[in-house]
């Protein structure tokens, strides 16, 4: 293993990471809520009616970020090599596999791990374990 | 206004995406190739966000009831089961490949990634075909092993 230093951004990271942690603190104090994108994503596709709005609001918020940012500054870089194919099986294992997992990086990543909950973690080694195995297998053995 | 707290709620958590880096698949990816050359920028984002957390959720573990007034809905599983760690490694195999997990997904899509609204609509497909799973597989056999 050798670091990328070209890349390693600890600062904006650390600092981006914070802003997710003040934004999951927002949605349980003020909601009483959960922040898993995954989770509340699931619940409009099947929704009782007490519970679209501000599963809605959460994800207009999400997809409305990159337009406040936009006012401030120039989009950050973003390189997605995955073509049209594995796009498509991608989303249908993330679709599938948070459903079934009960979360996602910020479901279980980042609320979970908070909540000390010894489920989260377990959850969480999984799919980073499986994250670096589909990796490994795809950058080298191919 | 609970409405509107999520919707500040998602902003700055779309915000705090853009700005660590986890919006660049690419960088996810580096973060997930531990043989090659290895990025650990993640390790802050998830530090950032969990040093956060950690006071928010022990707060939040006092209440019964949200500062808007809704009653705090903190998630009641406990069970370590197949379930649990069968979906989360198939979520890891999705997120390998392509880099992105569903919040990043969802900001790239809102800034206009045609790659980002494949991922998502894909994504969608799949938590619809866990549903149906769930509705003609799974809660039949709860059923019947439950005799009711």
């Amino acid at each position: 293993m050798t670091i990328d230093w070209n890349h390693f951004t600890p600062w904006t990271s650390l600092a981006g990471g914070v802003l997710i942690g003040i934004a999951a603190a927002m949605l349980v104090l003020l909601n009483g809520r959960i922040a898993g994108v995954s989770g509340i994503v699931g619940g409009l596709l099947s929704p009782r009616r007490e519970e679209i709005a501000w599963r809605l609001a959460f994800v207009g918020g999400l997809l409305a970020a990159p337009l406040l940012w936009r006012l401030f500054a120039a989009f950050p870089p973003a390189r997605i090599d995955a073509g049209f194919g594995m796009l498509v099986a991608a989303g249908l294992l993330v679709g599938v596999g948070t459903r079934y997992g009960g979360g996602c990086t910020s479901g279980h990543g980042i609320c979970g791990f908070s909540r000390l909950s010894p489920r989260s973690m377990v959850a969480t080694c999984a799919f980073v374990a499986a994250g670096f195995a589909t990796v490994y297998i795809a950058r080298h053995f191919s | 206004m609970n409405a509107f707290a999520a919707f500040a709620a998602g902003l700055v958590f779309g915000i705090g995406l853009l700005l660590s880096g986890m919006t660049d698949p690419s960088k996810v990816i580096g973060f997930l190739d531990i043989a090659g050359s290895w990025d650990p920028s993640l390790l802050f984002v998830m530090g950032g966000g969990i040093g956060v957390g950690v006071l928010a959720f022990r707060a939040a573990g006092r209440r019964a009831q949200a500062f808007l007034g809704g009653a705090m809905q903190l998630p009641q599983a406990r069970d370590i089961d197949g379930r649990l760690i069968g979906g989360s490694l198939v979520f890891g195999v999705g997120w390998g490949l392509a880099g992105f997990c569903p919040g990043p997904a969802l900001v790239s899509f809102g800034a206009g990634y045609g790659k980002a609204a494949v991922f998502t609509a894909a994504m969608l497909g799949g938590m619809l075909l866990y549903q149906a799973a769930e509705r003609l597989i799974h809660e039949p056999r709860r059923r019947a092993r439950h005799g009711a």
